[in-house]
Formats: structure tokens, C-alpha cells, sequence
């Protein structure tokens, strides 16, 4: 990945010069890398599909046609799902006492692990079905390298969620095929969602060494290799779209050591309020 | 005193709440059931999706049937591994899920990564047996259910997805 500093100013989050760090790990990662790697995967893993699917959930009942609102519900009910299954886990390794509920309702945004891309905004339905798609994408091929890994838990939570998320895929590409493949309207609308979203993808890609300690404790992921067939399956949809694939190299990061967009924690207050306002309550 | 068959049998007309025609054993979602000599049932079972809110009823009717057939305590305990599979949905349960107007799944995607551009296969309308039938959405009612519409009857039918 050629990263050079993107200095976007919209991301008062990002420093303009984290993204020319290339593979040199950011501070916050040293310092989660100290506790137990496979806790820190399983926050990776976890935040992602638990703030991707609340995303989605904000469509329910907003959804563009009956279909997709059904869709976007059900991706969104899965997501979360197996996010319960990885922070229950990550919970249980850690050993604190936390269980999935306490860590995804009663951590700050600084300690949330999701990727940038999964945090950005819904917009228009081009925005949200290229989003999954790029996550979708890179999720399939990181879960099926996972499901072989030998901690049982780790694969078992991994086999499990890569048949839901094969399903995702499967939507979500096709609904990068009909609207780059579409009207003008609908291709002018994809493409400027690819673009727009193109900068969060190379996050996904960065190997720390959170990736080198857990790979000797049992999760092994060559994120390389997932980055070469993540790159040839985009490729092969972005071009049978007929959509360009950006040339635009400059990457964000720092999700993954807990430095997001302004996004995520206008998402979490939502996400959070009633087991905040409540604690312990039930309905 | 209730055996391990009996409890297995008692499991037997638990029906999955979302799609009553069939039990949660049928479902293939009960994975072990042990009984002890005091009469303590230990159930494991396994979600079908992820999210499925179905499993916190399941698990409660399950609890309940047992109890009411007399088992001293009931534990339930959930498993991922290995990951529940429409394959152990067997021939008798799927004939009543076509009676009930659901397409019972094809045979499950084996080995990790999929074909983005696989021909689908048509899936039979369960009313009138056509396979002139359309996907129309690959979420549906439930997270286990496609939505698929007859040419042939023009009836809207579910389909249990392959899993
Ligand atoms: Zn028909």
C-alpha cells in the first residue's frame, strides 16, 4: 500500500501524518498489544460488525423499497449477532468481568477497535450498499482464513459468521453491479460512494502487531494475502459495473487504536443512551 | 424419573417458534441432550444465524417442556461449533415445511469461498410445484427465509435458505 499523508481536514480525529507511517505502529496499538492479543483481534472483529450493524439498523423502516429494508434488518440482526458471539469471547479471555453487553454499551469511543469505514454515515443507498460491499468483501476472506485457525473459539465464532456474511456479499455486490451497471443517475452515484469510501479501505490491510502476537497464540491472518483477493474480487465487481477503480492512494487510519471519525461517537451516544440512562435494566 | 429418551422425546414438540410446523429437534438445533441420575437435564443446542432472536424462546420452551415433564433442574448451554447446517434439516421435517408453504433449502455451500456470479438454481414453488419462480429478495420474514414469487400460481412464497 502506498500511503501518503492525506491531511483531510473534515477528520479532526486523524493526524495528516499517521497515514505516511506505513507499517510503523501507532501508539495506541503498542500499548493495547501489551494485554492479550486474541482480546484485542476479538475487539477488531467484534467492533466492526457490532457499529456496521447498528448502521444498517438505522434503515429499519427507512429502508428505500420493503425488500431492502428487510435486507439491511436482517444483515444488521446477523452483524450484531456475531459481534455478541466475539465481545462474549473477548470477555471471557480477558477475564475482567465484562460481559458482551457491558463492553458494547459502557466503552468510550477511545476504546473502540472497528475500522473507519464501518462508522461512516448511511447517505444515499449507493453509500450504504458500497460500504458493505468493500466490508463485506474483506470480511468473507479474513473469516475464512480465521474459521481454520486453531484457538477452537476463535474458529468456531469465524465458521459461523462467514456463512451469514457470505450471504452479505452476495447482496451487497449485486447491488454494486445494478447501480454502476444502471442509469446515469445510479452509476454517477456509485462511483462518487466508491470514492468516497476508498480511503477507509487500506486500514483493513495494515498488519500490526496485534496480527504477529496472535498468529502465535492460535489466529493466524495473513493480511496480505487477504488484501491480494480482496483486490482481485473488487476489481473483478468494479469492473463489471463499470465502475473505475480510484487511483487515489491516500489512506486514513487509527480505528484500529482507537482513533475515529467524528462519526463514531455521534453513533455511539445514540447506541448507548438507554443502557447508560438505565444500568441493569431490562425489557 | 425422566431418561435421556424420553427427554429427547419431550425436546420433540418443542416447535421453532418461527416456523411451528416443525420442533427445534427437526430444526436440527438440539445437539445433546444428557440426563443424570437425579433427574438434571443438560441440553446443548446451537443458534441457527447469529442474531437469531428465536434462540432466547427456544431455549425458554425448552426449559419449560422439561421441567413440566419433570426434570429437576435444566441447563442449557450454547455451542457455535460446529456451525449449524440446513443439511441436518431431515427429509420428514422438510416435506412439512412444503406443506406449510415454505421451499425447504437446497443442499448447503460446502468449503469457504463462493462464486459471485453462480447461476441460481430455480427454486420449486411449494403451492404448485412449478419451478417457473423468481428470487425476489434474499432476506426475508426471518433470517433463515428468502423471498421467492411463483410465475406459474403467481403466489409470493418463503424459501428456507441454504445454510
Ligand atoms: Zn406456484
Amino acid at each position: 500500500m502506498t500511503a501518503k499523508a492525506a491531511g483531510h481536514d473534515d477528520e479532526p480525529g486523524i493526524a495528516a501524518g499517521e497515514a505516511a507511517a506505513g507499517t510503523r505502529p501507532v501508539a495506541g496499538a503498542r500499548r493495547a498489544a501489551l494485554g492479550d492479543p486474541l482480546v484485542e483481534l476479538l475487539f477488531r472483529l467484534g467492533d466492526d460488525r457490532l457499529i456496521l450493524g447498528h448502521r444498517l439498523s438505522e434503515l429499519t423502516g427507512h429502508g428505500p423499497i420493503l425488500e431492502e429494508d428487510i435486507a439491511t434488518a436482517n444483515m444488521a440482526l446477523d452483524l450484531i449477532g456475531q459481534a455478541a458471539s466475539m465481545l462474549k469471547l473477548a470477555g471471557e479471555l480477558e477475564g475482567k468481568g465484562r460481559d458482551e453487553d457491558a463492553l458494547a454499551y459502557f466503552r468510550d469511543a477511545v476504546q473502540f477497535r472497528n475500522c473507519l469505514l464501518v462508522e461512516q454515515p448511511n447517505g444515499d443507498f449507493a453509500q450504504t450498499m458500497a460500504r458493505q460491499f468493500l466490508f463485506d468483501a474483506y470480511s468473507v476472506l479474513l473469516l475464512d482464513e480465521l474459521s481454520r485457525a486453531s484457538h477452537a473459539g476463535i474458529a468456531a465464532v469465524a465458521a459461523k459468521s462467514l456463512k451469514e456474511a457470505k450471504y452479505h456479499l452476495r447482496h451487497s455486490s449485486e447491488w454494486v453491479l445494478r447501480l454502476g451497471d444502471g442509469t446515469d443517475e445510479s452509476h454517477a452515484r456509485m462511483q462518487r460512494a466508491i470514492g468516497a469510501l476508498w480511503r477507509f479501505t487500506g486500514e483493513l490491510f495494515v498488519a500490526d502487531e496485534v496480527e504477529a502476537a496472535a498468529a502465535a497464540k492460535g489466529a493466524a491472518v495473513d493480511l496480505s494475502g487477504v488484501q491480494a483477493r480482496w483486490d482481485t474480487m473488487v476489481d473483478d465487481v468494479l469492473a463489471r459495473a463499470t465502475l473505475r477503480r480510484p487511483t487515489d492512494t491516500a489512506m486514513q487510519r487509527g480505528g484500529r487504536s482507537g482513533r475515529h471519525t467524528e462519526h463514531l461517537g455521534h453513533l455511539l451516544a445514540t447506541m448507548q443512551i438507554v443502557a447508560r440512562s438505565h444500568p441493569g435494566a431490562t425489557w | 424419573m425422566l431418561t435421556t429418551p424420553r427427554a429427547w422425546e419431550v425436546i420433540g414438540t418443542v416447535p421453532d417458534p418461527e416456523v411451528p410446523v416443525i420442533s427445534v429437534v427437526e430444526l436440527g438445533i438440539v445437539r445433546d441432550v444428557a440426563v443424570d441420575a437425579e433427574g438434571a437435564v443438560a441440553v446443548t443446542i446451537t443458534p441457527t444465524y447469529s442474531g437469531c432472536p428465536a434462540m432466547y424462546e427456544i431455549e425458554k420452551d425448552i426449559r419449560t417442556a422439561l421441567t413440566e415433564a419433570g426434570a429437576s433442574s435444566v441447563t442449557v448451554r450454547t455451542v457455535l461449533s460446529p456451525a449449524w447446517t440446513t443439511d441436518w434439516i431431515g427429509p420428514e421435517a422438510r416435506e412439512k415445511l412444503r406443506a406449510y408453504g415454505i421451499a425447504p433449502p437446497g443442499r448447503a455451500e460446502q468449503g469457504g469461498l463462493i462464486t459471485l456470479t453462480r447461476a441460481r438454481q430455480p427454486v420449486t414453488c411449494p403451492w404448485c410445484g412449478s419451478r417457473d419462480t423468481e428470487l425476489k429478495s434474499e432476506f426475508g420474514s426471518t433470517a433463515c427465509k428468502a423471498i421467492h414469487v411463483c410465475r406459474a400460481c403467481r403466489q409470493p412464497f418463503d424459501e428456507f435458505k441454504a445454510l
